[in-house]
This record gives C-alpha cells, structure tokens and sequence, in this order.
C-alpha cells in the first residue's frame, strides 16, 4: 500500500512571503515511567568499555624519483696569496714564505703547537683506541644471528638505458672478486622483436647504476654472455643469429672476431661456456638446432669439433634435440652434459672416439624444456636443472628420475657457490625463490618479489653474497642475501652428503623395484597374449582388467614414491616389497585363471 | 728552541708522513698557504685547501655552541691514515700519521 500525501495550494498563493506567529508551548505527549517495565531488564555490572588511549597512526609509502648522479672532480689550485704576489713565480713565493718564517710570532706559535702535537703523536702510538677486544664473543653472537630469519635485499637496480626494452636474457660476473657485471640484452619472442630495437649488450659496473661502463655491439642481439673465467678482459657472446663473436674489452666496443654465419648455428645460441684449457681460448656453444659446437677463439673462422644431438645416434639434425643449456664443471673436463629442449638431460663424454659414442646416457623425467642446469660445486655427482614447472636434483647413477623435486613454475636456477644445500630459483611471476632443502624440501626458505614482470636470468657471484637477476624489461637487480645464507654452517657438507646419498638409495630402489615390476609384466602380458589368440572377447576383458591392475599399481608406486621425502625412508621401504610381490601376481593369475574358467 | 728542531722532532716521531704549516689568512679567500711542507705540492696544495676549511667550519661549530670555548685540537681518523691538526689564531700544524698498527 502507497502511502501517498497530497499537498496542495492555489496559485496565487505561490511565492507569498511566509507569515510566522508565536504560539504557547504544547503539551504533545507525556510518557510516565512504568515501574513494571523495570523488571524485564537486567543491571549489568560491570560495563565494559572500550578507550583508545595510544595515538593513531596511519601508515604510508613513499617512493623517490630515481636519481641519477655523475662523479666529478675538483682539482685544487693554490690560492690565498695576497694580492701583490704572483702565485706562480717561485721567487715570489719563496720570498714570502721566508718572511712569514722570520716572523717572531710564528716562531712561537709553531713551538707551541708542536709540542701539543707530539703528546698526540705519541698517544697514537702508545694505545689503538680501535683495537677489537673480545673476538671470540663476536664470533658466538655471529651464530646466534644465524636463528634470524633469512632475508635478501635489493642494493641497485640497473635498467636497459635503450627506449625498447629488451630481456636480460643472460647474466655473467666478471671473474676474480666481480665487481663488474655483464648482461646480454635480447628479445627472444619469435620474429617479435620491435624493429628499432637496439642490439647492444652492457657491462655494468656495481658501483655506477646510472650508465653502463661499457656497451658491447654485436651483429645481432645477445641471447648468451660469459666472462672468461682466466682474463676478466675476454667475454665470449652467442648471438641471436647464432653467431659466436669474443670481445676484448680494452679494445672497445665491437667484438675482436665473429665467426661465419655458414658454419655457425642455425637458430639462437643459448648457451656458451668457457672450456679449462691450458691455453684458456677454448669454448663450446649449444643451440636448439641441436649442435654443440666447439671453439677455439684465436680462430673462430671455423668450429673446432661438432656434435650433434641425436639420440639415435646417427648424426641427423632432423631428429635431433634442441639444446638449451650446457653444463662443464672444470673438475671433469672430458664430461659435460647438456640440457634439451625436449625436456631430456644428456650426459655425453667429450673424448669419445667415435660421435656415436659421445652421447652416454640420457636423463628423463622432465615435463618441459630445460632453462638451466648446474652441477653441485660441492658435490660434482648431484646436479639441479631446472624446466618449466619443476626443479629437480638429480644423481648421476639414477636415470630415470629425480631424487627431489618441487612444484613451481620456473625460469632460471643455480647453486649457492658457499653453501652446498642452497639453491636459487626464479620465477615466471618475479619472485625470487632460496631454496634450502636442509632445512625445508618443500617449500622455499625465502621467497622475494624482486618485480612485476618475469624474470630471465639469475647468477650468484663467486662470493654467494650478492645475486643479479635480469628482468623481461631489461632491468637488472643486485641484491645482497643475509648471512646466514651465504656462510657455511658446521656439519653442513656432512648432512647435505648424507641427505644426497639417502635420497639416490631411495631412488634407486625404487627404480629395481620398478624393473622388477616391470619384467613380470611383460612375462604375464606374453601368457595373456596367448589366451587372447584362443578367444578375443575373453581377451579383450582380460587386457582391460590388466591395465587396470598395472594403472592401479603404478599409482601406488607414485603414491609411495610423493609421500617419500618427509617420511623416514625405512617405513615406507618395508612396506613397499611388501605391496608390490605380493599383491599383483596374485591379482593377475586370479585373472588368469578367472579367463580359463569362464570359458 | 727553534722551529727546525720542533719539525724535526716530530718526524722522527713513528708512523709520521707528513707535516705542513698552514698560513690561515681569514682575510683573504677560503684556501691557505703552505708556509713549510714535509710533502710533495700537489698534496700540500690539496691538504692546505682542504684543511682550512675543516678548520674554519669545527672552530665556527665550537664556538657557536659556546661562545667562551675554542678549538684546540681537531683529528680526522681514516681507514688508512690519521690527519691531526693544531690550529692557532694565524698558522695551522697538519701532522699525517699512520697509527700504530
């Protein structure tokens, strides 16, 4: 129901002037207190009341304007000389100076001062008022710091100084205390590139985050950049046209020599890596068109050795894999492996006789494409890569899988040079990620938001203090981790070996186990099969409910193998003999027979 | 005693490097002369210029705070080195000295 109220006036009464009269105050209602009411409420007491007695705050963030800033020098010129003598002419000067020097005021002033001056002299002497008294102690408090929380912090940010912003697609320190950085710029989104891009690749010096301290000018933009670990003035650059071109520094900005675009790669070259060699001018370079090629810089004119990467072993660059990254560690220099773009790590040997022994065995297990890969420098046998959506440990002698692995979607990794259980990863999304899988294996220890934008490249310097990380928009980020990341704890290499070795048992077990399985299956699939040439219906149900077995079972492995880390090992061990002897024969001959008996 | 003698003495002192006597004209503008040097010249010219200004600015500051004090002595001490300075009301003594260890 509306409820509607009508109010109306003539018109000639609009816009009259409003007549107002005093009228005596009016008696409208008068409620008097109903004692009865009282007796449905209830006295409360205490109250409680609420005071806010501390001053209110409000919280705010503040960002300043980048400042760029220039160092200048100032050079002193003599200057004081009163008016009439010429501060240049020696005479002058030396017959002013022997005129002050006569003076009696001087004379008095200087013995004075002197004598102050040696009672301070010799104070010096006497005591060092900053000399470090209780060591030890300092040492005790450095190990109770290590119970902070990790942290990592920003120190300077470098941007691509060119309008278009390219991917800092590889990172390299320069050797020896590195305090110079090289970042490779290029896009490497297919036919992509905006056409006025400039080609350049920086050498940034830690210190001046405002310009560049060197630019290096290639043919064609930069996907791979390495220092030479012997002369900080060698840098060894692969192209996006698949180029190799060596720069020196102290020569300038265009590279020494390049190599011909005939015998080069065929598709950008991801990976470069300086070889251990007595002449140190050795290198060899991998690219997705499936070759690993080796050079020697005094003569890039041609490659020194090649190989290709098929598995079948026939040398055919039509099936041959994609190389993304490369791996030597100088401790082993006939080995080095490879990682592919298919997903697959290959082990190969550098001195085989024959190419078809080159390529050793091959790792799988990955889902995609290889972005990194590096061995432990503490422990050459384990290596970490990292693909698409997972990183993982592996050993060398088990093949076909991982000993520990995390679920996240990953660009780029490496080891902790001081620390053998500490790992860096980053992310699609800018997040920097630490990993210490001594201390937690599922999770990061410290996961940073280093920026927006997903993040190409990661390399810790030698020290394990300071990391750089390269961004899609060419802006690369210093940061300094806290020590208690960087510094070797006590037991540390004795716990990350025995964790490794544990782990590899674990795996290789499993992989026996697998085998095992694996051969039963196969002689009960050839027995099935002959029962299937007798009847096909029977067969076909047969087949269906060994799949299902064989699927059921696998599921258990998996099952068995997720729970794995975190569980002590024994218990899960002692139960698997147990499941898999023992319950599958039983299920497949029941099947078997079931099949015989039906018909 | 002489003021050869007072340079002297204060060279042989351990851990000395240098001595320069600035000549503090306040009248003039900012930088000092360097009346006698231990020291190379374009160290001296550098330190001498340097230095009075440091001076000028401490004994300013001490003075300021109250104004019956004064400046009697001033030390820089650096990473590498220490750089003790005597003022007077119209000569400095700049003493570098590399402290015992």
């Amino acid at each position: 129901m509306e409820h509607v109220f009508v109010y109306t006036r003539k018109r000639r009464e609009f816009g009259r002037p409003c007549h107002f009269s005093d009228r005596p105050a009016e008696l409208i209602v008068d409620i008097l207190p109903d004692a009865g009411l009282r007796a449905e409420f209830v006295e409360r007491n205490p109250l409680p009341a609420q005071v806010q007695c501390g001053p209110e705050w409000s919280e705010h963030e503040v960002n300043t304007e980048r400042l760029e800033s220039e160092a200048r020098g100032m050079n002193h010129v003599e200057g004081g000389w009163p008016k009439d003598i010429n501060p240049l002419d020696m005479e002058q000067t030396m017959r002013y100076r022997k005129k002050v020097e006569k003076d009696e005021h001087y004379r008095s002033a200087i013995v004075r001062l002197g004598s102050i001056m040696e009672h301070y002299i010799k104070q010096n002497n006497a005591v060092d008022i900053y000399q470090e008294y209780f060591t030890e102690g300092q040492e005790e408090d450095d190990e109770e710091e290590e119970q902070e929380q990790p942290v990592a912090r920003t120190i300077s940010v470098f941007r691509d100084p060119g309008a278009v912003k390219r991917w800092v697609t590889a990172l390299s320190w320069s050797p020896a205390g590195g305090c110079k950085l090289a970042a490779a710029y290029s896009c490497l989104d297919f036919q992509r590139a905006p056409p006025n891009m400039s080609y350049d690749s920086y050498i940034w010096d830690l210190e001046n985050h405002s310009r560049p301290e060197m630019s290096l000018k290639p043919a064609s933009p930069l996907v791979c950049l390495e220092y030479n670990p012997k002369d900080s003035h060698i840098l060894l650059g692969g192209g996006y046209n698949g180029q190799i071109a060596y720069w020196d520094t102290r020569k300038g900005s265009h590279p020494v020599e390049t190599s011909p675009i005939e015998v080069s790669h065929r598709e950008p070259v991801y990976k470069v890596i300086w070889l251990q060699s007595k002449t140190g001018t050795e290198a060899f370079s991998g690219s997705t068109d499936g070759q690993v090629l080796w050079w020697d810089i005094r003569k890039l004119s041609e490659p020194t050795e090649k190989l290709v990467l098929d598995l079948s072993r026939k040398g055919d660059l039509g099936h041959a894999l994609g190389c993304l990254s490369l791996e030597f560690e100088t401790t082993m220099p006939t080995k080095f492996m490879v990682g592919t773009k298919q997903g697959l790590v290959v082990s190969c040997n550098r001195k085989a006789k024959t190419p078809a022994e080159k390529i050793v065995c091959t790792y799988s297990g990955h889902n995609g494409s290889i972005y990194a890969l590096q061995r432990n420098p503490f422990f050459p046998k384990y290596f970490l890569t990292v693909a698409g959506w997972t990183a993982r440990i592996w050993s060398e002698d088990v093949k076909e899988s991982s000993i520990m692995s995390t679920r996240v979607h990953l660009l780029d990794g490496c080891w902790s040079p001081v620390r053998p259980s500490v790992f860096f990863t980053v992310k699609m999304d800018g997040t920097l990620d630490v990993w210490d899988f001594l201390f937690n294996q599922k999770d990061p220890t410290l996961s940073l938001k280093v920026c927006d934008e997903a993040l190409w490249s990661l390399r810790v310097q030698d020290n394990g203090h300071f990391l750089a990380c390269g961004s899609q928009q060419g802006t690369t980020t210093l940061l300094e981790i806290s020590s208690g990341l960087c510094t070797l704890q006590r037991n540390e290499k004795a716990l990350a070996s025995e964790m490794f070795e544990r782990e590899t048992k674990g795996a290789k077990i499993l992989e026996e186990q697998q085998r095992e399985i694996r051969l039963k299956e196969r002689s009960r699939s050839e027995q099935s099969k002959e029962e299937e040439r007798k009847e096909s219906e029977k067969v076909e149900r047969a087949k269906e409910l060994l799949e299902r077995a064989e699927r059921h079972f696998f599921h258990m492995v998996e099952g068995g193998r997720m729970a794995r880390p975190g569980c002590p090992l024994r218990t899960q061990l002692h139960l698997l003999p147990s499941l898999l002897p023992t319950r599958s024969p039983t299920l497949l001959e029941k099947l078997g027979e079931e099949g015989v008996l039906a018909f | 005693m002489s003021v050869e003698e007072t340079i002297k003495r204060i060279q042989s002192q351990k851990g000395v490097q240098g001595i320069i006597i600035v000549n503090a004209e306040v009248l003039i503008c900012n930088a000092g002369i360097p009346i006698k040097t231990t020291l190379d010249n374009s160290n001296t010219v550098h330190y001498a210029g340097l230095i009075h200004q440091l001076v000028m600015k401490a004994r300013s500051t001490v003075r300021e705070i109250d104004p019956q004090n004064d400046l009697t002595f001033l030390r820089v001490r650096s990473k590498k080195n220490e750089i003790m300075i005597a003022p007077d009301k119209d000569y400095f003594l700049i003493v570098i000295q590399n402290p015992s260890e």
